[in-house]
């Protein structure tokens, strides 16, 4: 294993990662609800006539993050997707599919649910975490892609 | 009133949570797939990502418990689960699969999404998809309450 250096951000991913709790701990304090983003978009797709606005509202945050960024803090976030367009719909497909069979994704179970201490979410968690590392393993290694 | 403070108050935690991604680097795929790549350069910062979070969510979490209500009014809805099943793990072993094919999951693809990203929207349909799908076809052993 060697430890790339240069891509390491251990303050700023302290500081982001203690807003992504502050926002958690927000949510289920004053709405009730765990913050789980594929359970909240999955709700949008069989819309009942109650709980389509809040969730349009928490999407619409997350879309216009980047832009609210820019405008108060001059912060122009990186994205740098180097996958072409088959793998992303591969990935897209797995992630929505895996996220609802396994009843959640990495800020429901991973964020959420260690936060809470759900034994659920910490398999869950241990889960999504091994197949990642091994499926990168296997297209980086062992494919070489 | 009350109920369009919700709103605001759901629209502000969304973006509160896109602000975490950003600044993290966890909405940056390339990241993701830095720290999953154990084998070669790797970059260990996710991981100081889920100590924030946890740390902070700790607290969070222990008030919630001694709740019944939510400070805007209405029950916690709390998953109560606490069984390790199949779906749960096969569920989350497919999803860590397409999460280490393209470094997104769901919160940071709406992030980039909002950048204007074409590929990121692209994933947000195929995941759509993938929802839609195992709802039609695989959802007869859960109950939408355990859904997080």
């Amino acid at each position: 294993m060697q430890i790339d250096w240069l891509s390491f951000t251990p303050i700023p991913s302290l500081l982001g990662g203690m807003i992504l709790g502050v926002a958690a701990a927000l949510y289920v304090l004053l709405h009730g609800r765990i913050l789980g983003i594929s359970g909240i978009i999955s709700g949008l797709l069989h819309p009942k006539l109650t709980d389509t606005a809040w969730r349009l509202a928490l999407v619409l945050g997350l879309v216009s993050a980047p832009f609210m960024a820019a405008l108060f803090f001059g912060i122009f976030p990186v994205v740098e997707i180097e996958s072409d367009w088959i793998a992303i719909v591969i990935a897209g497909l797995l992630v929505g599919f895996g996220a609802q069979y396994g009843s959640g994704c990495t800020s429901g179970h991973g964020i959420c649910g260690l936060s809470r201490l759900s034994p659920r979410s910490l398999v869950a968690t241990l889960s999504f975490m091994g197949a990642g590392f091994l499926t990168v393993f296997v297209l980086r290694h062992l494919i070489g892609l | 009133m009350k109920k369009h403070f919700g709103l605001v108050s759901q629209y502000a935690i969304g973006v509160l949570f896109g602000w975490g991604l950003i600044i993290s680097g966890m909405s940056n795929p390339e990241k993701i797939l830095g720290f999953l790549d154990l084998a070669g350069n790797w970059d260990p910062s996710l991981i100081f990502v889920i100590l924030g979070a946890v740390l902070v969510g700790l607290g969070g979490f222990y008030i919630a418990s001694k709740r019944t209500e939510a400070f805007l009014g209405g029950a916690l809805h709390i998953p109560s689960r606490r069984d390790i099943t199949k779906p749960l793990i096969i569920g989350s072993l497919i999803f860590g699969a397409g999460w280490g094919i393209a470094g997104f999951c769901p919160g940071p693809a709406l992030v980039a999404l909002g950048v204007g990203h074409l590929k990121a929207l692209v994933f947000v349909v195929a995941m759509l998809v993938g929802m839609e799908l195992c709802e039609r076809f695989f959802s007869s052993h859960k109950k939408a309450s355990d859904q997080v």
